[in-house]
This record gives C-alpha cells, structure tokens and sequence, in this order.
C-alpha cells in the first residue's frame, strides 16, 4: 500500500517500492512505500522480525556496514529529494543528515564533552569556543545539561542508563540532523528514564524529523504523530496514531495493537 | 563441609540426599584432582625457579652487570648481553608493532571477507606455529645474504620481529574484536569515515588488549636462541656498540645498527657450554637476570591491562 495521508503535510523522507535483502538473499522487506512527515514523529511498531528496525537502519544507511546487503526501489530525502539508498550516494553524507539512537545506550568510553564534541570534531571543528557552544547547545536539547554541567570532563560510563541515552540524544543532536532516528531507545531503560525520553522526542519533534521504532504500543500513542504498522516485511497498515489505535482499518493492525499476537 | 561429612552422608542418607552428596562428592574430587595437578606443576616451577636462586644468586652483583664476558670467570660479566637484549628488544618491537597493528586492523576492519582473507587469517595461525630455527634459517638467507645487513643488530632485531609479528597480529584482532559493534555503530552513525572510527574509537579503546599482547610476545622473544645464533650472534663481545648519538648534526647516529650483537640467552649458552664449573655459575645468574627481565615485562603487561580495564568496560 501506498502511504500518504494528511497530503498537505511536507514530507522529509519518503520510500517508495524499498526492498532490502540482507546478504544479498534474505529479503527482510517488501515493496514498502511511506512518506514520513516533516517534524513529527513516526512511530513504527510490529511483532519481532516484521522489518521495522531494518526499515529504520535503510534510512541512515547503516546496513552498508555489513557485507552483502542490498536495496530495491528508493528512499527520497527531502528537500533536495536526494536517494538515500543510491549506492552512488556517500553513506557518510545521509549520515551526517540522519542522527541515530540505538537500543542501548552506547555512549564512547570517553568524557561526557568529549562524546558530544564528535560529531562536530569529525566534520573539523576544532576552535574551542565553538565546540564548548555546541556540546552546552545539545546537552540542554537533550534534558541534560542541569545534570552534567559540573562534570563535563567525567567519564560518560559513570552515569546512570537514561542519562546515558540522553547523552547519545545529545551527540545525535550537536551536529544539527535533519532526522532523528529512534531505534527501541527505551527498551533497556526504567519506567522512569523512559518518561524522560519519552518528553524529549516529543519537545524535539518541533524541529526534527522523528522516526521511532518501539515494541511499546503504549509509547507509540504517547510520542508519535503517525503510526506505520509493519508485518513480515510489508507495510500493513500507516495512519495518524489516534486513528491506527482507536479505529484501524485493517484487521492484522487490530489483533496486534489489541494483543492478539506480537 | 568436609569431605568425611559427604562420604558420610552418601552412605546413611535418604535417596535423593544420598544422590546430592555423591554429586557432590565427585565436584570436590574434582576440585582436588585440579588442586593435585597445579601442585604438581607449580613444584616443578618452583624447583626449576629454586635450583637458578641457588646456583645464580650468589653470583649476582653490580660487578657482573657491568662487566664484558672474560675467561676468566670471576672477572666475567653480562654488560654486552643485556644491553644487546635492551637494544635487539627496542628493534624488535620497533618493527613488529607498527607492522603488526597495521595488519591486524587492515584483517578485522577493512579486508572482505572472501577466500583471500581467510587464507592469510590461516597461514597467520600457521606462522604462529613455525618453529623458531626456521625464522633463523630465513633471515639467515634473506637479510644476511640477500640484503647484506650483516650479522648485526637490524638483523637481529628483523628476525626476531617477524617471530613475534604473528603473536602481535593475532593478539591485536583479539583486542580489536572485543570492541562491541555497537561503539563502531555509534561512530559511523554520527558520519565517521572508517579511518576515523578506526583512529578515534577502535584502536584507543583495544590499547590495553594490544599492548598485553605485545608485551607478552616480546617477553617471548627476549629468551629466544636457536634463531639468533642462525643469523650469527657473537657469544663473546668485550665492546659496545657505537652510541646512538653523535656530536654533530643530526645529532643520531645509526652505525649501531650494524654492529655485531650478542644477547643474554646466548651468553648463558656460551657458558653452559664451557667446561668449567665456575661459568656455569654465571650462567645461571645470568639466567636469573634473564628471568627477572621477564617478569618485568609481564608485570609491566597486567598494570598496563590494569590501567586500561579501569577506563573501559562494556
């Protein structure tokens, strides 16, 4: 199926017929076509296996890491509608546009500033002022400057679980990325940590693009805007959130978001 | 507790009491077969270390260190020996380091993983295993005859480098593999080139894991014989080498490079093989000395992995 609603809405990114085969022979996703909202949050849930994470790590091109791997179709990156997943096209440059968070927190076993300055330091800058701006910049996006402002020069391995992704909220953030991409970033946080995350996509989302992938059906109707259901490789089902989790059309999306299976 | 409770109890207890202790039982004759063969084992380091204290220790004295080999065995001493060990060492590592980590993260970061590589990944294995003589064998041909260094410091340093250069390969994917793909992820997420993630994360993060490893391989290096006396190590050198500094400009000099080497393993050599009972003596505070350089290096290893561990745990 084809997902556009809301057609007034810009989008930031939009795959169209995207296709994945992990080594180059299992084929983890279908013929998906989604338009993501430009700054809203797009939460992407489905049982184990559906392809929701390797749909997200098609958008930053993280499977280009690993040998074999291939893409079908395209993912236009707006506003320059350039390919994502044009082999043609530089991984390092869609990175540089597209921040990610991972499942667990996994910041460098360096100091907190340090962490925060390297994405900034990778692309040259080294003038201290302006890393000092940028690091203080990102951490208070990320919630967490009141804490860490006294010990900036810590290791980031001293601080607790939720801290810790808020700082790897912050080094996604200090470069400035046009998307954000969530992948299950709560799953190994506490009630009371995941609250936090949960606050900050949805302050964030005012200015980037937001694509989260979660296992929490809960989560998805606290923080996104849009839910895209996925099963067995395919897009099933893609609406606003109210809509997928109070009146969904199709009734795989029911039975998933009712617990059936999952 | 004790092990007279447990037979005790295997015999009088209910069925399934009687089973836990015999289970049990046989966990600690486990333990104590283990404890049997350690002891066996370290006995025999223990005589071995005790028999070298005896015969070695009252031989050790500033004296020994800084005198040249003599005939005469009370005059006789180690200086050219351990200055040569220092000296071959710092050639060793000079050139098996650099070498070695530049193919191990070539190996774990930026090869395919094709045929290819899995070959070079065997025939790395098999090199660890070569025994020694042949290394000698092949410098012998290769640096003395063919490329004419001499049977000199470099060459000594050469040969014993491409012994240990497997060690610090292996060693050095080792360390580099234990870094959690995650980290890598996590560089490359932010737009790191592979250079960058391999400079900035990778390498610093497997420093203490790679530095073990080449420690170790040295501290096996510093013992090795049969090569050294292949390539043409003097058993007896009353000099030493030209210093590596001159007093005009630049100011370094290499001439050091290609003078004749001797180290500790091979004057121990010599002297066991002198008839007289007074050199085995000092062969066997040399040997002391030797073993103490060792253990140097290995404690020098733990604190550097100690330090290391400290900073990083995943």
């Amino acid at each position: 199926m084809t997902a556009h609603i809301d057609t007034k809405l810009a989008l930031k990114a939009e795959a169209q017929d995207l296709s994945f085969y992990y080594g180059g022979t299992v084929q983890a996703l279908k013929a998906i076509s989604l338009g993501l909202a430009d700054r809203r949050a797009t939460a992407l849930i489905g049982p184990s296996g559906c392809g929701k994470t390797t749909y997200l790590r098609c958008l930053n091109r993280m499977h280009d890491l690993y040998p074999g791997n291939r893409y079908e179709g395209a993912v236009f990156l707006y506003p320059d509608r350039v390919n994502i997943v044009d082999p043609t096209v530089d991984p390092i440059e869609i990175r540089m546009r597209v921040g990610m968070v991972f499942q667990k927190p996994n910041p460098f076993p360096k100091t907190i500033y340090e962490n925060v300055a390297y994405g900034l330091r990778i692309r040259g800058t080294a003038k201290r002022s302006e890393l000092n701006n940028a690091v203080e910049q990102a951490l208070r996006d990320a919630a967490l400057w009141a804490e860490v402002k006294d010990r900036l020069h810590d290791l980031a391995f001293n601080l607790s679980g939720g801290q810790q992704q808020r700082l790897c909220i912050a080094r996604a953030l200090a470069t400035g990325p046009e998307m954000l991409l969530f992948d299950e970033p709560t799953s190994a946080l506490d009630p009371t940590a995941t609250a936090r995350i949960e606050e900050l996509v949805t302050e964030l989302k005012q200015r980037v693009t937001i694509v989260i992938v979660t296992h929490n059906m809960q989560q998805a109707a606290r923080v996104s805007d849009y839910t895209a259901f996925m099963y067995e490789g395919r897009l099933i089902e893609y609406d606003r959130t109210e809509k997928i989790f109070t009146n969904p059309s199709n009734t795989l999306t029911e039975e998933y978001i009712t617990g059936r299976f999952g | 507790m004790s092990l007279k409770n447990d037979i005790d109890k295997s015999i009088n207890a209910d069925p399934i009491q009687r089973g836990i202790a015999h289970r049990k039982l046989r966990d600690r004759l486990f333990a104590l077969n283990g404890l049997g063969v350690l002891a066996a084992a370290l006995f025999v380091l223990a005589a071995l270390l005790g028999q070298l204290v005896f015969d070695g220790m009252g031989r050790v004295s500033w004296q020994f260190l800084v005198s040249y080999p003599s005939r005469f065995p009370a005059q006789a001493g180690i200086l050219s020996a351990w200055i040569g060990t220092v000296l071959v060492m710092f050639l060793t590592a000079l050139t098996a380091v650099p070498l070695g980590l530049g193919a191990a993260i070539y190996l774990e970061e930026y090869a395919p993983k094709n045929w290819m590589t899995d070959l070079i990944e065997i025939n790395i294995a098999n090199l660890a295993g070569v025994p020694s003589i042949v290394y000698g064998l092949m410098a012998l041909g290769l640096l003395v005859y063919e490329f004419h260094l001499g049977q000199s410091f470099l060459t000594a340093g050469l040969t014993l480098a491409m012994l240990i250069l497997p060690m610090v390969i292996i060693a050095t994917r080792e360390a580099i593999r234990a870094v959690p793909p995650q980290i890598r992820e996590a560089a490359y997420a932010l737009g790191a080139t592979k250079w960058q993630t391999v400079r900035d994360h990778v390498v610093p993060y497997s420093m203490g894991g790679i530095l073990t490893g080449v420690i170790l391989a040295l501290s096996r290096a510093v013992g090795e014989t049969a090569p050294l006396i292949t390539v043409g190590a003097l058993s007896f050198i009353a000099f030493l080498p030209h210093p590596p500094w001159s007093s005009e400009f630049p100011y370094v000099s290499i001439q050091w490079l290609f003078d004749p080497f001797t180290v500790m393993p091979i004057q121990m050599f010599n002297w066991v093989s002198r008839p007289q009972e007074e050199f085995h003596v000092n062969a066997a505070a040399a040997g002391l000395i030797l073993l103490l350089m060792t253990l140097a290096m290995n404690a020098l290893a733990i604190a550097v992995r100690a330090r290391f561990r400290k900073r990083i745990h995943w």
